[in-house]
Formats: C-alpha cells, structure tokens, sequence
C-alpha cells in the first residue's frame, strides 16, 4: 500500500472514519422514522449552545480524557489495556476512603490526597494483569476483561456490605464531607469574572487532566522510559535485544495507565457525584478506547476526541431529553467510530489513499 | 439440602450452562481459526433481540431462530471483513461489535415496540416449549437414576439438547474431519496452510460464519427459550463468561461442556443462595459472581494447568511480505 502523507494519516483518516460513522449512524435514525438533521442540530445546541451544555460536555470530556490516555498509554507498547472501566472504578473506591476517613482542612489539599490514592488504587488493579502478562504470557485482553467483572462484584460487596451508611437503600457511601467538595468551573470562570452556568458538574479536575495530557506526552516522547516503551511498542525481540527488560515495561506502563483510568474518579465521584454510587464510571473506561482510536495515540488528538466524546454524550442525553430517539444512539456513533477509525482502519485508509494518491499519479 | 434440591439445581444449571455452551462453542471455532472473537457478547445479545422481535411478529419461533441467527451472522460478517480482509485488530473490532448491538438493540426496540428496549412478552408458538424426553415419567421411580433422568435431564427446551449435540459435533468436525484440520491448522500457522494450496482467507470466514451461527442460537435461547421477551442487555456479560470457559476448557469441546456446565452451576448455586454458607465461611453473593472470573484468571495465571492459545490467534495472515 502506498505511504499516506502523515497529515493525512493523521487528520483526514480519524476523520474520514468519523464522517462515515456519523452517516451510518443518521440513516439509522432516518430508518427509526427520525428526521436527522433535527437530531444532529438538537444534539449540537445541547451540547454546546450554551454554557450550560458545555458545562456538561467538558464534565464528560474530562473522564474520556483520562480514560483515552490510559488506553493510548498502553498503545504505544502495543498493549490493550480494556479495563480501565474496571481501574476506573478501583480509583472511585480510593477517592472514597481517602475522602470519607481522613479530616482534610481544605479542598486543594484533598484533591491531592484523593488524586494520588485514586491514582495508586488504579494501578494496583492494572498490575496483576500486567504481571500475570508479562510473566506468564497470559493474554492482557481476556485478564483485563476479567478483572473489569471482579471490579464491579468487589465494589458490589464493598458498596453494598461495608461503606454502605445504616438504614440507606441504595448502594452508595455517604456523601463526603464538606471540605472535599471541589469548586465547579462554573465558580471558578464566575470568580474571574467570565459568565458561565453554575451547576454543571464540569469542575477543576478539567485542569487535572489537561495536566495528565501534558504528563503522558513528556512521558512518552521527553523521557528514556517513553523511549523504551516506544521502541517496546514496535517490535518487542528488537527492544529486549537492545537491553530494555520487558517485564519491566509491561508492569510500569500498565500501571501509569491505570492509574491515568482510576484519576478519572476525582472527576465522577469527587467532583460531581460526592459520593460513591455503584456503576458510577458508566461505561467511560470503553468510551477511552474510541477515544484513543480516534485521537491516535496523541495527547492532542484524545484532547479534541474526548471533546468530540463529551459533546456527543451531552447531546445524546438532551437527545433522550426531547426527543423519543434514546440516548442510546450515542452507543452506536460510539461503536462505528471504534470501527472505523479502529478496527476498519485499513479499509479507510485505503479509501483515502485512492483519492489522495491517484491523482498525483496522473500529474506525473 | 436433600436429593430434589440437588436435582433442582442441577436442573437449573444445566439451563443456564446451555447459552454459555453455545458462546463458547462459537469462540472455538473461530479461536481454533486464529480470529480472537471477544465480540459474543454482541452477536448473542443481537440475536436475542431479533429472534424475540421476529418471534413475536409471526408468532414462530422458529422464524425467530432465523432472525436472531442472520442478525448474529450479519456481525460476523463485520468482523470478518474488519479482521479478516481489511487485516484490522480484531478485538477492536470485537469491542466495537459489541457497543454497536448494545446500542442497536435499544435504538430499534424502542422504535418498533416503544417498551423501553424491551419486547412484548412472548407466548405459546412464540417461545421453545420444553420436550419431555421418552419415558421420562415411567423411569422416574427408579431410585437415584430415575428422577435424575427426568427432573435433570429430560424436560428442557429443544436449544438444549442441540447445545448438548453440538459438543460430539464440534469434536467431530474439528478432530475427524480434513476441514476440521485445516481450520485447526490456520490457527496455527496460516502459511502452511496457504503453501498446500487453501485459502486461508475462505477457513477463517467459514470459521467466523460458523461461529455467528453458534452466538445467534445462543442469543435466541436467551430470548426465547430460557426467557420468555427481549430485555435491554440480556446477555449481562455472559458473551464475557463464555470467553473465560473457552480458556478454562482449553479450546477443547469437551473441556468446553465441563466448563460453561461448571461456570451455569456456579449461576445456579448464587440463585439458589444469595449468600453460602459453608460452616466455617460465609461467602458472599459477590463472590459467587465473580468467580468464573476468578477461576479465569487463574487458569491464565497458569497456577492450575497452562492454558495456551492457537499460535497464530489474533493475528492477520498476510500473503506476501
């Protein structure tokens, strides 16, 4: 196959693939006897008509961010990391405990505390798999997978027989203490004078990983061990032959990735929810996948591709809101641009090269 | 626990146990080819909806198996043309088959049925009637054997005993058959089986076909044999158990009855007792939940006995460098 310029591969690809899922994805909603171009405009004035709506895009876009981080961590040494739905939750239960056990005098001190325990709860779920993978050669796909399930019955049990406050139904812990609340964006843009809605559920974790995007790219690009991951990534018998230990690799980037999945909970849990609710990443950890896909490994691309995310659950449940098409028409969108940026990649590209290359051809 | 509560449980795996036999037949084969199927999940949940939606359109449901069986086939062909043509990553394109029936199944229930996601209840020829097997009621009074012969294994629907065949089927097919072996022998090394002249591109879709066939009545049994409608994803994660079988058996067929009968009477036991209580332990529901996961992982973990993948699996085969 011809060599596509790299803008190309790229932009136009990812984007390419996008503009076909979204074509499916309309006539789907022309065939359920919807008109599409109502739905498509319903869906980008909820989204980001007003600041209301992009209080919730951004609130959105911030679990994506670290969810597609942590599975473009992984990328980049060739390893599927598909549980960061499971890492994620592991991060809510460490945001929990630090949050309901320990006094903390004020919010940005706490934020901290909760970050690293989120961080590190994260990662310790990420390194058995990661272990298991790089010691015993058991596939880090079906591990992760399992581990997602034992996720969501450990914190069932967790939820449901030990944190769980006397005499309330539902499993949830209590609702943190004041002083952990972390101020929303709509106080913080209000407190610099910029207009902008208060009670979204967008917070200052956005700055978090805005943080954690400039983190990964130094990590993987500035520094030796992002090297090795890299050179790990491409051809592992050429990486060991140059001296970089596998099993090291494997367990270290599992872990920075799942600790990227588990600070996702200071968003979700700390930031909106105040307390830990069962199911409470909602699917975010998958979302990661579409969005690492879609932004090609690069900490900018996941930044305008969890965006694009963000928008588009935002949209989706104005959509369910208004309208009788169900939110769950995100889902699709969703399963189309994994498809297409990701596992029909190859097909696009092809279709791209035909039109990028033919033509020069024929000048010359 | 007297001997009927043993029976009844056992009865009941052997119910629960036949969607998961089915899924992870399915994942045999395709595996077996070298094409990582994690996309079961997708394809059964897929298949339910159609057969109960079909069902209880034409009110057969055997039509209905038809329906949830194309749908099944017509995600297999996704995921044919994405890891087998277009050489794509095929649990990417697993994942992503799964989100698209997760999404699907709502968007079309609701706006053919308008139940929230659901189907209307299926009735009569709508559903599997359960077969009682040939003299079930004249050999219940023999002790023992008797009632196991007709509480456990007659008076099942039609789906489960063809579960139960499928199992000398696949061994048979796969082992005994020249099919068999070459579709064996892609997944191990595909450029052998090109150099003897076979298209490895036709094994891993008939593979992949075959193994659409397999989720699409594993989803109809969900839909329409152990349920009696459709409901918003059905399938809770047994595409995923059925996955953690096909490595607890293996890949092997009869392995793969023990395990999805182990991992259907674990459900059946959790059912039964929410939380057990084994004298010095109780164990929590959770836990009984989470152990086919459990198990999985160690199996992986390779503690009790190693278990190794086709050698060529999840890899694309590329003709010529």
């Amino acid at each position: 196959m011809e060599q596509l310029p790299k803008w190309a591969d790229l932009v136009v690809v990812p984007l390419v693939g996008l503009i076909l899922a979204f074509i499916l994805s309309m006539l789907m909603v022309l065939a359920t006897g919807h008109d599409p171009m109502e739905a498509l405009s319903l869906m980008v004035s909820g989204a980001l008509g007003s600041t209301y709506g992009w209080g919730y895009t951004l609130y959105y876009a911030t679990n994506f961010i670290f969810t597609g981080l942590a599975v473009a961590v992984a990328f980049h040494a060739s390893l599927f990391n598909i549980g960061g739905e499971g890492q994620a939750a592991l991060g809510g239960l460490g945001v929990a405990l630090v949050s309901l056990f320990i006094p903390w005098p004020h919010w940005s001190i706490a934020l901290l505390a909760a970050s690293v325990s989120a961080g590190l709860f994260g990662a310790l779920w990420a390194f058995i798999p990661a272990y298991l993978q790089a010691k015993r050669g058991s596939h880090i796909v079906i591990t992760t997978i399992m581990f997602n399930f034992i996720a969501a019955s450990l914190l069932n049990y967790v939820l449901v027989n030990q944190l769980r406050p006397k005499g309330a139904m539902d499993p949830a812990t209590a609702k943190f203490p004041v002083p952990t609340h972390l101020p929303s964006l709509g106080e913080i843009l209000n407190g610099v004078g910029i207009p902008f809605a208060k009670g979204t559920p967008a917070n200052v974790t956005l700055l978090v990983a805005l943080l954690a995007c400039v983190f990964v790219y130094i990590l993987i690009w500035r520094t030796r061990f992002g090297y090795q991951l890299r050179a790990f990534g491409k051809s592992q018998p050429a990486a060991v032959y140059a001296g970089i230990n596998p099993v090291k690799i494997t367990v270290i980037t599992m872990m920075i990735s799942g600790a990227l999945a588990g600070l996702m909970a200071i968003n979700n849990v700390m930031g909106e929810a105040e307390r830990l609710i069962l199911g409470s990443v909602e699917g975010a950890g998958f979302i990661g996948i579409a969005v690492a896909l879609m932004g090609r490994s690069h900490p900018i691309g996941i930044l305008f591709s969890a965006l694009l995310f963000g928008a588009l659950y935002q949209g989706g449940a104005e959509l369910g809101l208004w309208t009788s098409i169900p939110r769950e028409l995100v889902i699709v969108i969703q399963a189309l641009v994994i498809l297409f940026t990701g596992a029909l990649d190859n097909m696009v590209r092809s279709l791209v090269a035909k039109v990028l290359i033919r033509p020069k051809r024929a000048e010359a | 626990m007297d001997y009927l509560t043993v029976l009844q449980i056992l009865d009941s795996a052997l119910r629960l146990a036949t969607p998961l036999l089915f899924a992870c037949l399915a994942g045999l084969f395709s595996e077996r080819a070298g094409i990582f199927d994690i996309g079961l999940e997708g394809k059964m949940l897929i298949a339910a909806f159609f057969s109960a939606a079909t069902a209880y359109s034409t009110g057969s449901v055997w039509l209905g198996l038809l329906a949830g069986i194309a749908a099944s086939l017509v995600l297999s062909g996704i995921h044919g043309l994405a890891s087998i043509t277009f050489r794509g990553n095929q649990l990417i394109s697993g994942v992503a088959i799964n989100f698209l029936a997760s999404g699907l199944t709502v968007l079309i229930g609701l706006s053919w049925f308008k139940l929230g996601g659901q189907t209307p209840a299926l009735r009569g020829g709508a559903r599997f009637q359960s077969i009682d097997l040939p003299l079930a009621d004249t050999l219940s009074g023999v002790p023992i054997l008797g009632p196991l012969y007709s509480e456990v294994l007659s008076g099942h629907t039609f789906l489960v005993y063809v579960a139960l065949l499928c199992v000398p089927l696949t061994w048979y097919v796969l082992f005994r058959t020249r099919f068999g072996l070459r579709l064996r022998a892609v997944g191990e090394n595909p450029a052998a089986v090109d150099t003897a002249g076979i298209s490895v591109v036709g094994l891993r879709y008939a593979a992949v076909a075959i193994c659409g066939v397999l989720c699409g009545l594993a989803g109809a049994y969900l839909a329409t044999g152990l349920g009696a409608s459709f409901v918003k994803e059905m399938t809770a994660g047994r595409g995923y158990i059925a996955l953690a079988a096909l490595i607890f058996a293996k890949w092997r067929p009869w392995y793969a009855l023990y395990a999805t009968f182990l991992f259907g009477l674990l459900e059946a036991i959790s059912n039964r007792y929410p939380s057990l209580d084994l004298g010095f332990i109780t164990l929590p529901s959770q836990f009984m939940q989470a152990l086919p996961y459990i198990l999985t992982v160690v199996i992986l973990a390779g503690i009790v006995g190693k278990a190794t993948p086709p050698r060529a699996g999840g890899q694309p085969y590329v003709k010529e460098r």
